[in-house]
């Protein structure tokens, strides 16, 4: 591992990104890749994996045996689950979700991109954009990662030309004008020969662009977050059972979106009750501003009923409250949805039943064609469908807010969760 | 332009802490394993900053092999002491002497397999339906693919290719009856993040984790600690040498690492340029490749 210095890794930030693709193009490479140049890969693993390679005969190290995981998976050759990867430079740490590929397997892309800052998108220079490309595309973009990287792949066999890295970036151009992307980049790259991924390419002289980690240590995340509209929802009520701290309430939670202030004055739903910001804490010590990702305690200037489930929102500035909405669905099990049927739905630290009441459309995800005719919901597919709830869900638009406008559907009898919901 | 950004650290401690309230409200019956090593003490330190000024409000447990080091259980003593944490402690050789679980034999005998069956036992005994683990995902592979929460049956068994789907961060503790769950808040940090976090919070550690002299047997490479629980062969011999532990494990599997760093900012630059992964020191893990995923799908950690 490099050097890092203390005061250096304290002011490293996060990315999470998620990369996807199949067997054959080169993702395990590229991941293996990554670990290995920038120096994440420990003696003890690099010698396991030369002993494997060279147990299967192969003639130099195979970097993509370093995401083996299972031996389950190693028996069939394939990535069954999302698998966590984790490196550092001395600029940030990545959390690499690394999900297979292949259409079976859209809820484990579906499950990587939920938390993801960016999505690398793997594409063959020599076949250009595919079916899968465009699933992994629309997941992207029907989760709103807020950045997409495409890594044309193996430009080592098309003798690193630029005409076939421009005619994969139009196709892909064509494509995601149909698509809600923020933010996308085009790196020509060899994960194989390590080609601009981490180093520059001296192959590829008419490239200017930045190379893979270069952006992924540079892309501009700290706007990811929603700053703008306050959201708290209660997770848990801290009340002493000491006497010292008799009278002491504390709300505590994660902030989900925007900026909270002590002397903020607040609503909380649904009982609409309003009161102001006392304190917030952290172990006791106050701080001045909190915003999302914080878990933090809130403490109020007077008594109110709150508890799990609720939210505090700022009193002029208050989300959605409503029983009935629509929901883009990615179902995730093998027992299909069921029009008419009763689910359990967890939203923020909110439990509460539903009723699905309609499917308006399904998405083929491999041509992005709404189908109005086919009501069947089976496992990968995406819907949107339109739901009823027991109780008032306080939410924004998944677009506007990821953390409030997400919602999982649990089969009541399995305990399973089978639906991940965004809502319209 | 202010920016509203945590570092890294902070982002994982708040991830931390909202799992571990998540598991205090979904579950009726909560208890965090405690072994004593760096990762329970940074989970431990992180569950009292999570419901601070109340006391934590679910037991510390802890499976005692009998294969401790002796510094360890000290440890655990005056801090449970310290922050008035409600312990428990299983006895590994309680199951024994019940017939429940048996001794190995040989001198690579180790009581790291007969753990499970004393932890699925006080699982059962005390109705714990959610256990947190300090386990992180950069471990070993098999851990690679933990969830937050991870479902076990009603035998404490993993079932890789069965798991929940795991989205934003929306967790799901919802069971059946007998089912219960492993939480795991530190899945996303990675050694060097809990060495930094302890740096950063200032956080109390075993004294063993700093160098010392101790008498050591070099087993196949391995440097194991003297003590009644080793049974030294005849071809070996106990030197003093001058060490560290990287993790905390029983004496009889933990591995020492030679070092003189005797700061945690000297343990910090000695991680930072570590050739072997800390796993590299458990001989538990190095029985097979597929070790950890087999421990796990019986019901390990």
């Amino acid at each position: 591992m490099s050097d890092f210095s203390k005061d250096g890794y304290l002011n490293m930030e996060l990315l999470r990104f998620t990369t996807a693709g199949s067997v054959d193009d080169g993702k395990s490479t590229l991941i293996g890749r990554l670990l290995y140049d920038s120096k994440q890969i420990f003696e003890d693993q690099l010698e396991a994996i030369e002993q494997r390679s060279s147990q299967r005969g192969f003639e130099h190290v195979d970097l993509s045996l370093l995401t083996d995981g299972l031996k389950a998976e190693r028996e069939q050759g394939i990535t069954i689950d999302v698998a966590y990867r984790y490196f550092a430079t001395p600029k940030r740490k990545f959390i690499i979700a690394d999900t297979p590929g292949h259409i079976q397997y859209t809820r484990n892309m579906v499950t990587g991109a939920s938390t993801a800052n960016a999505a690398l998108i793997l594409v063959d220079a020599r076949k250009g954009v595919l079916e899968q490309t465009i699933r992994h595309s629309f997941i992207a973009s029907l989760l709103q990662i807020p950045h997409l990287i495409i890594c044309i792949n193996k430009m080592d066999l098309v003798e690193y030309s630029e005409a076939a890295f421009e005619k994969v970036v139009d196709e892909f151009k064509q494509l995601s004008s149909k698509l809600d992307i923020k933010d996308v980049s085009f790196i020509p790259i060899s994960a194989l020969l390590g080609d601009n991924v981490v180093d520059k390419s001296t192959n590829m002289s008419w490239y200017n662009g930045p190379t893979l980690m270069y952006l992924l240590e540079h892309v501009h995340i700290s706007s990811d977050e929603n700053h703008i509209d306050c959201r708290f929802p209660v997770q848990y009520v801290i009340r002493p059972q000491q006497t010292e701290y008799h009278d002491y309430r504390g709300y505590a939670g994660r902030i989900s979106s925007g900026i909270f202030k002590p002397g903020d004055k607040i609503k909380v739903l649904p009982n609409e009750e309003t009161a102001i910001v006392k304190s917030i804490e952290i172990f006791g010590e106050e701080i001045q501003e909190a915003y999302a990702p914080m878990s933090v305690t809130i403490t109020l200037d007077r008594d109110v009923d709150i508890s799990r489930g609720d939210m505090i929102v700022r009193e002029n500035n208050v989300p959605n409250v409503m029983q009935e909405f629509d929901v883009m669905v990615c179902w995730l099990n093998t027992s299909p949805l069921n029009v008419g049927g009763k689910y359990a739905i967890r939203h923020t630290t909110k439990d509460a039943r539903c009723i699905i009441k309609d499917i308006k459309y399904k998405v083929d995800i491999n041509t992005l064609h709404r189908n109005e005719e086919d009501k069947k919901i089976g496992m990968n597919d995406i819907a949107r469908i339109s739901i009823k709830t027991t109780v008032p869900i306080f939410f924004d638009s998944y677009r506007k807010n990821r953390h409030t406008g997400s919602i999982i559907i649990i089969d009541e009898a399995t305990n399973e969760t089978i639906g991940a919901g965004m809502i319209v | 332009m202010i920016l509203y950004h945590l570092n890294h650290l902070r982002e994982l401690e708040a991830e931390a802490i909202y799992i571990i309230r998540e598991t205090a409200s979904q579950f009726e019956r909560p208890a965090m394993l405690f072994s004593g090593g760096k990762d329970s003490i940074v989970m431990t330190h992180l569950a009292r900053k999570a419901f601070y000024p109340a006391r934590i409000p679910f037991p510390l447990l802890h499976i005692d092999t009998g294969h401790n080091f002796p510094e360890t259980i000290e440890f655990r003593d005056k801090m449970v002491e310290e922050i008035g944490a409600n312990l428990i402690v299983r006895n590994v050789q309680d199951s024994i002497d019940a017939g429940r679980a048996k001794e190995e034999k040989g001198p690579n005998a180790s009581r790291n397999m007969l753990q499970t069956i004393t932890l699925l036992d006080a699982l059962e005994e005390l109705k714990v339906d959610a256990a947190m683990g300090g386990a992180r995902r950069d471990e070993e592979k098999a851990r690679a693919k933990e969830r937050f929460f991870s479902h076990r049956d009603e035998f404490g068994q993993w079932d890789p290719k069965n798991q929940r789907p795991e989205l934003w961060m929306l967790l799901n503790g919802r069971k059946n009856m007998g089912e219960h769950f492993r939480v795991f808040p530190l899945s996303n940090w990675t050694e060097m993040d809990v060495w930094m976090y302890i740096a950063m919070e200032k956080i109390d550690i075993p004294n063993i984790y700093f160098t010392h002299q101790r008498e050591i047997i070099n087993r196949d490479g391995m440097l194991l600690a003297n003590s009644e629980y080793l049974t030294v062969r005849e071809t070996e011999k106990v030197e003093m040498m001058t060490v560290r532990f990287r993790t905390i494990g029983d004496m009889t599997c933990t591995g020492a690492v030679l070092s003189p760093a005797n700061s945690l900012q000297q343990i910090i630059e000695e991680v930072a340029a570590s050739k072997t992964t800390e796993r590299g020191t458990r001989s538990d893990d190095k029985r097979s490749e597929t070790a950890m995923e087999d421990r796990k799908k019986a019901g390990y950690f």
